[in-house]
């Protein structure tokens, strides 16, 4: 999580006249949470490093206008988020967009029963696990992707994430609950096994 | 699970369950809940689970010293590039 620099001091002023050390400081500031959720959004590191060069073009130029309504972080995840989903949309024309609610809302019914809370740390994450907890939220769909990317990884409000997405807050609800309840779908597919071995070696 | 109808009615509550920021009335309801439906149970701790799990392995965010490099001259920001 990534508190400790959610909202460092910028002279906001100076930001928008231009003040080139300024803007410096805040591209070394949030270039990394920047990075990491392009990253996590487009799984492709080149894809990832044309988003957040255009996510700070776009941000020095539309400097002047921001408003100190929300926070610089919030404003820049909104621009990140806007360029990674206009590529997504390039790319797979036929997905369905993060403002369409379509059957979204609706919430998966369990159909993984296996209680794996059990296993040791070792096993839940273990090199093994961590490639597959990242799979997981590749097989999310664009629109739930982001909001769990948003809440659970880069840490942000619901508020702050229905700011970022142009979303209700209702709404940001009702996704993080759908990507959760599908990655714990996925991650019971995955941990069943581990559970299965584990009990035919007699260790739980 | 599906056998018990209040669960796919408190399903769509249970994010905000495991978040501890659900009123307390349906706090109280699932926890009445699920002293009856060991399914539900299973759910609700895979699922806490689950959110813990991507919390505790999320590292800082990080930037690649090369991709950073390029950043900074795509921006023209090359004299403040240290470290």
């Amino acid at each position: 999580m990534n508190d400790s620099i959610t909202n460092p001091e910028f002279d906001i002023t100076a930001l928008q006249n231009g003040d080139r050390a300024e803007f410096a400081r805040m591209v070394e500031a949030y270039s990394g949470q920047i990075y990491r959720l392009a990253l996590k959004m487009l799984q492709n590191q080149q894809d990832a490093e044309d988003i957040l060069q255009e996510t700070f073009i776009k941000a020095y130029h539309a400097l002047p206008q921001f408003e100190s309504r929300s926070s610089l972080s919030t404003w820049l995840y909104r621009i990140a988020t806007n360029e990674a989903l206009m590529f997504l949309r390039r790319k797979h024309p036929h997905q369905i967009s993060v403002e369409q609610p379509s059957n979204d809302e609706a919430q998966p019914v369990p159909l993984e029963i296996v209680d794996w809370c059990c296993l040791p740390e070792s096993e839940l994450i273990s090199a093994e696990a961590r490639v597959y907890l990242e799979k997981a939220v590749e097989m999310l769909p664009h629109s739930l992707r982001v909001v769990f990317l948003l809440r659970d990884i880069e840490g942000l409000s619901t508020r702050d994430t229905a700011e970022v997405l142009d979303l209700s807050e209702g709404a940001v609800k009702t996704r993080l609950s759908r990507a959760r309840l599908q990655l714990r779908e996925i991650l019971s597919v995955y941990y069943r096994e581990r559970v299965n071995i584990a009990t035919q070696a007699g260790e739980v | 699970m599906t056998s018990h109808k209040n669960c796919r009615y408190l399903l769509s509550s249970l994010s905000e369950y495991v978040d501890g920021s659900l009123d307390e009335a349906l706090c109280q309801e699932i926890e009445k809940h699920m002293e009856g439906c060991e399914d539900c149970q299973i759910v609700i701790n895979t699922l806490q689970k689950t959110v813990d799990l991507y919390h505790k392995t999320t590292e800082p965010p990080d930037i690649p010293s090369d991709v950073r490099a390029r950043l900074f001259k795509r921006l023209n920001l090359d004299e403040f590039l240290s470290g």
